[in-house]
């Protein structure tokens, strides 16, 4: 008999009592309460995983792209094959696309990488890159040190079971919430292991002005 | 050609739970590392969760969508099996242990390479899968920093969420400077202990590792039947380098990781975070279905592991435990894991599931188990705390009354002994609940070893009854003049 059969046989012996299969109780918040702006939640929880968040009108996107890798000192910066290059343009950076594919040892010689996400979730502050063309393959926002995503406001949902019913499982995921981190070494938080260690983020709100700079990240919390 | 570090110890010939708990409890780092690390993950994950006020909604549809996939596993198994084959994964299925091992090893072999990364996976460790693959002459590298620490230390994990938790700074610096060498990159000139330059020590030997490695082997979290997505959930991006840079991507899962639906995630990515690294989301959370092409791996290979789970299955009340998602939180409210650590249950599960988990994976319901396996389900005082925070709703109390039922059972000539210890153990349960009767318990056996102890050492001791009994179980260090719970009381005070 093969190793399957046996399983199978064995799992089906020892359910020969017949448990009830159970209906699933779904009494949980599914959606955000509707006094919550998500944009603003996603914000300010992003912040709390210490990343940098920016919200912006869509003419000023490119020069905050521009002043950001300045900022991080990055030269060398990677884009997926499908992100629009013009975000891109005034940044006074050499922009290397991902196509033909970059090798590993080359990925890992970038200084950054920019690319899109395929959805926002502002309850969690996360993002989701699903390999999309403006999102690239994973080695792409894997191997840089530094990972600048824009979002589009129309992106962020309120809950996680809002971007799930959004997102493609066929489709290699990628759930960011923040940077790297380990509190492996007596408990204390050391940011940046082994992904990019430094993460911001820029939101394109099309129908708002651009907005001041909230103030610097805090302790990250919970 | 790597080099093949030297065979870590194993779980096998850990002693039975009251002689490791006693060693454990006798190392002071230890239980003060332990004490500072379940503490601060427990207030943290209180925060955590009382942040979401349909909290007890989330548990209940956990449990229930766990029930369902147990009650119907063998069908979920195999669609499982087919949407992954149809996306390009292959499936194998193991027995146990050897089983899985084999299967690996193949697997590895036929790529030709000697070795591989890996992500921190409970899976692999419950079948020493690295101790069989280095039989094999291949190098199973731990990417998972405190895995590294564990690894090059030579050593076993205390816990599940933070399996270095017994180690302090300057040891690991250490054990850095001494063994990543012959590892690979060796620890960079001049390394203090400073967490953000041990962090970036670990970063450097292991991205050396990562950008040549060809092969790897990942646990899971979750596999979705409906869709074939596996989801691996992590924080430091080590995780991600496994799932993403290797042409030969190897998990090996529990057969009782499975959800039924895409939507189930919905309950288990707000259940798990906050329940284990008491945080909102993780960093990070890879899924993946099958292959991509030009993305990640190319080759992906799904092994899906009983090794006991299916005897676990037939016990109508034990079979709870096999809705765990390894979150740690009954670890960390647990009062005799907080004391003992994680090796003092011999076995990668440690704390309240493991008292529970792993004398059923060793087949309690079916045969007698061994002695280490049998005292496990003593481990434990009965305060209930572990099912508070259990996110699945396992009451683990109910099992572990359960299985020493079945302990005593089984060995009928020892029954006596066993029945005088579990009521000892329940009192002793009892005071454990209560922070003055221990304290009262805990001075009179200060005064009653006074008087016996040598050379800091209880050995048999001569006293009637139960007491007497019990102490014979155990060789237990002496009780410090000052007894852990005044030293503790102290500790809260600000006064050593
Ligand atoms: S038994 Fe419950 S609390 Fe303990 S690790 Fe498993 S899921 Fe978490």
């Amino acid at each position: 008999m093969s190793a399957r059969d046996a399983m199978l046989g064995r799992i089906r012996a020892s359910l020969a009592d017949r448990p009830p299969v159970p209906g699933v109780p779904r009494g949980y918040r599914t959606s955000s309460p509707p006094d919550v702006d998500p944009v603003a939640l996603f914000s300010e929880r992003v912040r709390d995983y210490r990343a940098t968040v920016h919200r912006r009108a869509p003419a000023d996107v490119g020069a905050t792209i521009a002043t950001a890798l300045a900022t991080r000192g990055a030269r060398r910066v990677g884009i997926p094959p499908g992100f629009d290059r013009a975000l891109i343009a005034r940044a006074a950076v050499e922009v290397v696309v991902d196509e033909p594919p970059l090798a590993r040892a080359e990925l890992d010689a970038l200084d950054g990488v920019v690319t899109a996400c395929a959805v926002a979730i502002a309850e969690t502050g996360t993002i989701v890159i699903d390999a999309g063309p403006d999102q690239g393959r994973r080695a792409l926002s894997l191997l840089p040190d530094y990972h600048l995503c824009v979002v589009g406001a129309d992106q962020i949902v309120g809950t996680v079971a809002e971007a799930l019913a959004r997102l493609d499982p066929r489709r290699p995921l990628t759930w960011i919430s923040g940077p790297s981190a380990t509190s492996d070494i007596e408990l204390q938080r050391v940011e940046g292991v082994h992904g990019p260690r430094t993460f911001d983020v820029v939101i394109v709100e099309a129908l708002s002005p651009a907005l001041p700079d909230p103030p610097a990240p805090q302790e990250a919390v919970p | 050609m790597a080099t093949l570090r030297e065979p870590v110890p194993t779980f096998a010939g850990t002693p039975p739970f009251p002689k490791a708990a006693a060693a454990a409890l006798a190392d002071r780092q230890l239980r003060e590392n332990l004490r500072r690390a379940t503490t601060t993950i427990r207030d943290k994950r209180a925060r955590a969760v009382a942040e979401r006020d349909d909290w007890e909604a989330l548990r209940l549809a956990g449990a229930a969508i766990k029930d369902e996939v147990l009650a119907r596993l063998p069908e979920l198994l195999v669609k499982l099996e087919e949407r992954v084959t149809a996306a390009g994964g292959a499936v194998h299925w193991a027995r146990d242990a050897a089983e899985a091992n084999a299967i690996v090893a193949g697997i590895v072999k036929d790529t030709g390479a000697t070795e591989v990364v890996k992500v921190k996976s409970m899976a692999t460790q419950e079948i020493g899968l690295n101790e069989a693959l280095a039989r094999e002459g291949i190098a199973a590298w731990e990417t998972d920093l405190a895995e590294l620490i564990v690894q090059l230390g030579q050593d076993l994990p205390s816990h599940f969420l933070v399996p270095a938790i017994h180690r302090n700074r300057s040891e690991i610096r250490d054990i850095f400077r001494r063994r990543m060498a012959a590892a690979g990159r060796p620890a960079p000139d001049g390394l203090t202990d400073e967490p953000r330059a041990l962090a970036e020590a670990a970063r450097l030997h292991l991205r050396e590792k990562f950008l040549r490695a060809r092969v790897a082997i990942s646990g899971a979290n979750f596999a979705i039947a409906e869709t074939g997505t596996v989801i691996v959930v992590e924080s430091e991006g080590n995780g991600r380098m496994c799932l993403t840079l290797p042409e030969t991507l190897i998990t090996v899962m529990g057969i009782e990781k499975l959800l039924p639906r895409w939507q189930d995630l919905e309950v288990f990515l707000q259940l798990l975070p906050r329940s284990s690294t008491a945080e909102r989301m993780n960093p990070y959370t890879s899924m993946w279905t099958g292959v991509t092409s030009d993305d990640g791996p190319q080759a992906f290979h799904l092994v899906l592991l009983d090794n006991g789970r299916s005897d676990t299955l037939s016990d109508p009340t034990g079979r709870q435990a096999l809705r765990c998602i390894k979150c740690s939180a009954c670890l960390n409210v647990c009062p005799v894991y907080e004391r003992t650590g994680g090796a003092a249950y011999g076995s990668p599960y440690a704390g309240p599931i493991g008292a529970i988990l792993v004398p059923q994976l060793r087949g309690i319901a079916r045969h007698p188990v061994d002695e280490q396996t049998a005292s496990l389900p003593y481990a434990s005082s009965l305060c209930g705390a572990c099912f508070e925070v259990c996110p699945v709703r396992i009451d683990i109390p109910e099992v572990l009354v359960h299985l020493r039922g079945q302990v005593v059972r089984q060995r009928g000539w020892r029954q006596r002994t066993l029945s005088q210890e579990a009521l000892l153990m329940r009192s002793l349960g009892l005071a454990l609940g209560e922070p003055r009767r221990l304290a009262a318990a805990e001075r009179l056996a200060g005064l009653a070893a006074g008087t016996v102890a040598r050379d800091g050492w209880i050995g048999r001791l001569p006293l009637p009854g139960l007491l007497g009994a019990w102490f014979r179980g155990r060789d237990l260090r002496a009780p410090a003049r000052m007894s852990f719970r005044r030293w503790w009381a102290r500790q809260r005070r600000g006064t050593t």
